[in-house]
């Protein structure tokens, strides 16, 4: 039997469920703060959009980007097959191009920064 | 020792017989202490000669006495009566075909252990007089929990995917696979890689735990799997990123 080429999308689902699981909480806990009135100098916009605008902010904003979003695609593929959707090509194809295409704009705004 | 009347409710099935099968109601008078496994013994001893289903050794080693106790996959010989009250439901473990009554047909799971080679090929061919095979305590213990399988097939009965999917390999034959990918007298993992790491294999796999869950022995299958796909990504890049990589 052939050897499958899952791991392909596999790699970038599971390498973006675990920056996922480590970040989310953080944004949150970032997202609450405010709501409480405490608002970080560090937080404020002119920092954050300084960490955006250095070309390795750019890199790492970059990479948790793209690993969410292909992580969430693929998460979307294997749910949507559990809840009985056979038409697992069709399915691939449309959850990878919306994570490319996501993916793509990622870039551009992150250069445009 | 007290004694209470215990309520079973148990799928019957005869293929000579009946079209459908048809739950029956047996009052057992039970101690308190017993096992589903001793109330169906009881029925059968005392109450109706005609019940068949599967077991042996009535302590949990020898895997033959899977069903679904109140829909969830058990050994028969494990679960106390007294953690159950009103009704108990009885039936053959989900996900395989009923022979007759609690009996399954597990063809499918024995053609699958089959494919995988759940035995040691050996990585260099040793004359007897070299000796044995050494191993060190931490080698042994890379994939000690692997061999706890007593091939219940309680993992295939939660497993959702195995459900919906019947050409899966499945849990406990793709974790016997691992048991021996990670001995370390073991050479035959590009050999069952054929087989696991295929869409049939560890792919079809979305990680939903059940196996884990309800396997008696603690194996953890779900975590085998997930090692498996761990490696064969790797081995994925190493094969068509790096062509000259020879493992
Ligand atoms: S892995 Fe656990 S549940 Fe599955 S067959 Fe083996 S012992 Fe039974
Ligand atoms: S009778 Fe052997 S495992 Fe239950």
């Amino acid at each position: 039997m052939a050897k499958s080429n899952k791991p392909i999308v596999w790699g970038l689902f599971a390498a973006g469920g675990t920056v996922t699981a480590f970040l989310t909480p953080a944004l949150v806990l970032l997202t609450l703060l405010p709501v409480f009135g405490v608002m970080p100098e560090l937080l404020a916009y002119d920092n954050l959009r300084a960490f955006a605008g250095h070309w390795m902010g750019k890199l790492v904003l970059f990479g948790i980007l793209l690993l969410m979003m292909w992580h969430a695609a693929h998460r979307l593929r294997v749910t949507l097959h559990d809840f009985g959707v056979r038409a697992d090509g069709a399915v691939a194809v449309a959850v990878y191009l919306a994570a490319a295409a996501g993916t793509l704009a990622a870039a551009y705004f992150l250069l445009r920064i | 020792m007290s004694e209470r009347i215990v309520e079973l409710e148990v799928l019957r099935f005869n293929p000579e017989t009946d079209t459908e099968p048809r739950f029956q109601r047996y009052s057992v008078p039970c101690m308190n202490e017993w096992v589903v496994l001793d109330a169906l013994n009881h029925v059968k001893e005392s109450i109706d000669p005609t019940l068949s289903y599967r077991w042996s050794c009535h302590m949990a080693v020898c895997g033959s006495c899977g069903m679904m106790i109140n829909g969830e996959p058990k050994l028969a010989c494990k679960a106390f009566l007294r953690e159950y009250e009103g009704v108990i439901r009885v039936e053959p473990l989900a996900h395989f075909p009923i022979q007759r009554d609690l009996v399954t047909v597990i063809d499918d799971f024995v053609t699958k252990l089959k494919r995988v080679k759940p035995y040691l090929i050996p990585k260099e061919d040793q004359p007897v007089e070299a000796g044995e095979f050494r191993q060190s305590p931490a080698e042994l213990k890379r994939y000690k929990q692997y061999t706890l399988c007593i091939n219940c097939m309680l993992c295939y009965a939660a497993c959702p995917e195995y459900g919906l999917v019947p050409k899966f390999i499945g849990p406990a034959a793709i974790s016997l696979a691992h048991r021996y990918n990670e001995d370390s007298r073991d050479g035959g993992r590009e050999e069952r890689q054929q087989e696991i790491a295929s869409n049939e294999g560890v792919w079809e796999c979305s990680f939903v735990g059940a196996c884990s869950e309800v396997c008696p022995e603690h194996v953890d299958p779900a975590g085998a799997l997930q090692q498996i796909k761990i490696k064969s990504t790797v081995d994925w890049y190493k094969e068509h990123a790096m062509p000259w990589s020879k493992k």
